[in-house]
């Protein structure tokens, strides 16, 4: 690790102040990504500025229509609500899949998005169940904020404030876990909301993508055999030592077929 | 009454308390005054030029006390690293040892190479200094994998290794088994690979140097297995200095698992680095480092043929392997595929004729070693596949099969067809416990079940022979060992009675300070919290030889038991005389002397203190309470057994699921069966890792490694293993005075086999270790395409 300045700002005010006026800073917020990259000295930030410490980016609020949860909140805390839980319990599963229990201790769901890695699970949540991404400067629809690896709609300095999800009729999410790091090999979030069936998938692409081909099969009948003969396009897919594009293709119908039947299809 | 604690007793771990409490001392809680840390600047390149390096804007970087390159340990006329196993190939020439310098001098050959060292106030100020230094180099192609590394054309490593090619060596008798092979009924013939493992102790290598100007005395704390022979090469091959004027303390070491053997570079380098800076220098390797530069294992490329008569009984067995040494020899790495290989290949059976080439070869890789096992697993692997298959295509029971080839329990000692001679054994007996154990019988109507989910089942055994304790000395010189391994033991009692044992083996695990104070408990009769036992120090125990190979109880603790039976004929004559008896009528028991028909006894406290207030004493002994022994066993001990494994595979991931595990081991007598579980336990977890997870992969074009952290390096975790159903049968070894014949390597030994069997089974497709998702997928579809076909 190479030195840094560190701040801990009380409030989202004072953290916008300092990274407007630190280019080369970096914002803290879990640290399961920043940390290690930090101590294998593969990023040399000036300062680091720990958003930990803002309650305004704290909590959870679930009505009749929307689960909305602070930036700031850890996974452990969205897996064991109770309210998030009866809402929209695939939402809860997946939280309560993300890493190990250390993970879920520290890592928040505005530091997962904000990261975008194609590997990790929230964004399949966000896109698959078409949530409202708010900043401090907008707000950012699901179906635009993820980019590319490891890039968002998010503009230097901007900070999500919070995300808010709808609740949708039933929803269910499966994943195949690569078996070293046990990030997100491929995901599957399938989710009947109010605006239509929505399929996302995760860790196949270089961010999570919608299924159109899924979606549509499953508008005409949830149920899994429905997809039982999709097949994705191996094209364009992520391929490495531990799953070849080919692979994750066939994952893609297997995860989404178990998400469906996990949501009652 | 309190719990039993001599040998048989499963006695709680003596040194847990301090270890599960963070109260041990590993290296790296060691922290001499005035210490300064080293940072190895590594290569990045699998192989090139150093055309220069420049350490001027390095050297004026914060807290740098010294930077040095293989020329300045050159010019101080440091030896390099050497192999100690010389082997002689087919051509009756010695295998090709290049030079292995401590840190590169103009050439690297494998990622994480050493290429410089620097020694700052800090570890951070080290790094920092290292990163300014400039290495120009010229990079050249790399070859990582073992059979291209022999194709004309391949990068070359080693002006002194023409082809990258260590040795060509050969075993057994080729005209019988040709013979035997033209005329056999069945032929059966598979490739393996067996795959390239990172060992991962949970501790990594640490190293400190430290120079006394006083008494002009040397010492290295480091995280070794045998701090005996890491002093010996020290001195006698790298520094060429008197073994009195170095110390070398191993303390406690978690976990070796064969990475701890060997003499690094990163050790002799501190310790010639402390004279250096005057100041004690330390190295502590981080895990990236780890993956880099911990010797690897396996890594062998094997083509393999059975030959059988038409009822199944094995004619013989011929086995062609490449074996990959990576980018040097390391310390004893010649040995692995050789002796510790082909000698294995009779396994449990009477196969009359057996022949094995191995052709040893260099790559632009990490060196490979000795990993659990080393070599046993492969033979294992090899043999135990070799047969599975054959059942397969004999449509035999794969029970029935190796039944009607065990070597019967009437034939021992046998001479199997590759030298060795197994002591003893009762393979059948073993099998017949490991059945009973799995419910065999009812394992058609598991697969139904499976089947009805959707899922795939499979079983799978590996009946495994193990040869632990390599001795005696003269036979394993003969073969080109350059060491004799024996042990020693070294027994003070105390005035008052309690025990000192110190002891050549090393802990690093295993549980010694338990398992060899109940050998002591049990054969002096002193209470257990009485016996202390130390190891790990070669200022305070007596030249001994380490922990490796499953040895320690077998070789050391018969060492113990020497060392007890001259204190128990010494005692005999101390009590001969406070008795007023003949020394021949005294009888000994478990700590009491007694006068043989009579109530006239004395205890072994008194005697003990007779010993050091020799008041009322014979006038011809010597007094004190102390005595040594040495232990060359006259041959291996034979471990063996069955394990027998049962798993589901979901074909739509390709995801295997371990479901059943059983191993009945024979070790002999066992003196700690709790101990011996646990062995078991982490030996057949390591064996599943390899079957199912773990794999070492190199970019084939830039020699990159590409599983360099555990993001990407798959450990067994928890729940990637079963519960363990582990037995014992005991047939005791009949030439050591324990009857023990070692247990630390069998589960890594047996679980690959027994669990690729399981899910070649399950898929009716032979493929490769690791069987990762991907893998099993793409076979079960092979399976779904052939089925349609049918």
């Amino acid at each position: 690790m190479y030195a840094f300045n560190y701040h801990k700002p009380k409030t989202l005010a004072e953290a916008q102040a300092l990274i407007g006026k630190l280019p080369e800073g970096k914002l803290l917020a879990g640290g399961h990504t920043l940390i290690p990259t930090l101590k294998q000295r593969l990023a040399q930030p000036s300062d680091l500025i720990d958003i930990g410490g803002i309650a305004e980016l704290k909590g959870l609020t679930v009505t009749a229509s929307a689960v909305t949860i602070g930036a700031g909140t850890r996974h452990d805390e969205v897996a064991r609500s109770a309210e998030v839980k009866k809402a929209i319990p695939a939402l809860a599963l997946l939280a309560s899949g993300i890493g190990d229990r250390q993970v879920r201790a520290r890592g928040t769901i505005g530091g997962s998005l904000a990261n975008s890695d194609p590997a990790a699970d929230y964004p399949g949540a966000v896109l698959g169940l078409g949530a409202t991404v708010h900043t401090t400067k907008r707000t950012i629809k699901a179906d635009d904020f993820f980019k590319g690896m490891f890039e968002t709609a998010l503009d230097e300095g901007e900070i999500i404030t919070k995300v808010e999800f709808p609740v949708p009729k039933r929803a269910g999410y499966m994943k195949f876990a690569n078996p070293a790091s046990r990030y997100v090999m491929v995901g599957s979030f399938v989710a009947e909301t109010a605006g239509g069936i929505r399929v996302a998938i995760n860790g196949a692409g270089p961010c999570a993508f919608r299924w159109a081909e899924a979606e549509k099969a499953l508008a005409a009948k949830f149920a899994a055999a429905s997809v039982e003969g999709l097949k994705h396009k191996a094209d364009g897919l992520n391929s490495d030592i531990h799953a070849s594009a080919e692979y994750r293709a066939h994952l893609i119908t297997v995860m989404t077929k178990r998400a469906v039947a996990q949501a009652g299809g | 009454m309190n719990a039993p604690t001599g040998i048989g007793a499963s006695v709680r771990r003596k040194e847990d308390y301090r270890f599960i409490t963070g109260q041990g001392t590993y290296t790296d809680d060691i922290n001499r005054p005035g210490q300064a840390y080293a940072y190895f600047l590594r290569s990045p390149h699998a192989h090139a030029k150093i055309k220069s390096i420049d350490i001027s804007a390095a050297k004026s970087s914060p807290g740098v006390l010294g930077i040095f390159t293989g020329a300045d340990l050159a010019a101080d006329k440091v030896g390099g690293l050497i192999c100690g196993w010389t082997v002689t190939g087919k051509d009756g020439t010695p295998h090709k040892a290049p030079p292995h310098p401590v840190i590169a001098l103009d050439t690297v050959r494998c990622v994480g190479d050493q290429v410089a060292l620097v020694v700052a106030e800090t570890r951070e100020q080290a790094r920092d200094a290292a990163e300014k230094i400039n290495v120009d180099y010229q990079a050249l192609p790399a070859v990582v994998d073992p059979a291209a590394t022999l194709k004309s054309g391949a990068p070359q490593l080693h002006a002194e290794a023409p082809g990258n090619l260590c040795y060509d060596w050969d075993f057994g008798d080729k005209a019988a088994t040709e013979a035997a092979f033209s005329k056999a009924a069945h032929t059966v013939k598979l490739d393996l690979v067996n795959n390239r493992l990172s060992p991962n102790a949970m501790e990594p290598r640490v190293a400190i140097g430290e120079y006394d100007r006083a008494t002009d005395t040397l010492t290295c704390y480091s995280t070794s297995q045998n701090p005996h022979v890491l002093r010996l090469i020290m001195c006698a091959f790298i520094f060429g200095m008197p073994e009195h004027k170095m110390r070398v303390v191993a303390p406690d070491v978690g976990g070796g698992f064969g990475s701890k053997i060997f003499c690094y570079a990163e050790e002799v380098a501190c310790v010639w680095a402390t004279r250096k800076v005057g100041r004690p220098v330390k190295w502590t390797s981080d895990r990236t480092e780890a993956f880099l530069t911990d010797a690897h294992g396996r890594d062998h490329v094997t083509h393999a043929e059975l030959a059988l008569d038409k009822d199944g009984k094995f004619l013989a067995l011929k086995c062609s392997t490449i074996a990959n040494m990576g980018a040097y020899l390391s310390t004893f790495a010649s040995s692995v595929p050789s002796y510790l290989y082909a000698l294995l290949l009779a396994g449990q059976y009477t196969t009359p004729a057996i022949y094995a080439e191995v052709k040893a070869v260099f790559t632009n890789t990490t060196p490979v070693d000795a990993y659990r096992g080393a070599g046993r697993p492969e033979a294992t692997y090899v043999v135990e596949r070799l047969v599975e298959l054959a059942a397969r295509q004999l449509k035999m029971d794969p029970v029935e099969i190796r039944k009607k080839n065990f070597i019967p329990p009437n034939a021992f000692p046998y001479q199997t067809p590759v030298a060795v001679a197994y002591d003893s054994g009762q393979y059948a007996l073993s099998m017949d416990e490991a059945l009973k154990l799995v419910d065999y019988k009812g394992f058609a109507a598991r697969r139904a079940a499976s089947e009805a989910k959707g899922k795939l089942r499979g079983i799978g055994f590996a009946a495994y022979i193990e040869a632990c304790g390599i001795a005696p000395s003269s036979v394993v010189g003969s073969l080109g060992a350059g060491v004799g391994l024996w042990e020693s033991a070294s027994i003070r009692f105390n005035p008052t009675g309690s025990v000192s044992v110190f002891t050549g083996s090393h802990s690093h695990g295993q549980g010694h300070e338990t398992t060899f104070a109940q050998v002591v408990s049990d054969k002096m009769g002193v209470p257990i919290d009485q016996v202390e036992i130390v190891h790990g120090d070669t200022q305070r125990v007596p030249m001994g030889m380490g922990t490796y190979g499953s040895r320690s109880l077998a070789v050391g603790g018969s060492a113990i038991v020497r060392a007890c039976d001259k204190l128990i004929a010494k005692g005999k004559k101390i009590a001969a005389h406070l008795l007023e008896a003949a020394v021949e009528d005294i009888e000994y028991d478990k700590g009491t002397f007694k006068v043989a028909g009579t109530d006239k006894s004395v205890n072994m406290q008194q005697v003990c203190f007779t010993a050091y207030v020799p008041h009322k004493y014979p006038a011809d002994l010597e007094p004190g309470f102390e005595e040594n022994g040495f232990y060359d066993p006259s041959n291996f001990t034979y471990p063996a057994g069955t394990h027998i494994a049962e798993v589901e595979v979901d074909p739509g991931t390709g995801h295997v699921t371990v479901a059943k595990w059983v191993a009945v081991d024979d070790f002999g007598k066992v003196v700690n069966p709790m101990i011996v579980e646990g062995q078991v336990h982490g030996g057949v977890a390591q064996g599943v890792g390899q079957a199912l997870l773990e794999q070492v992969i190199y970019d084939k074009q830039s020699g990159q490694l590409l599983t360099g952290s555990m993001m990407d390096y798959c450990l067994p975790r928890a729940e990637d293993l079963p519960s363990y159903t582990v037995a014992t049968t005991e047939t005791p070894c009949p030439h050591n005075p324990l009857g023990v014949k070692g247990c630390g390597e069998a589960g890594a030994i047996a679980a690959p086999a027994a669990l690729m069997n399981a899910i070649t089974d399950a898929l009716g497709v032979e493929i490769d270790m690791p069987a990762t998702p991907e893998k099993v997928w793409r076979a079960a579809q092979t399976r779904v395409t052939r089925q349609a076909a049918e």
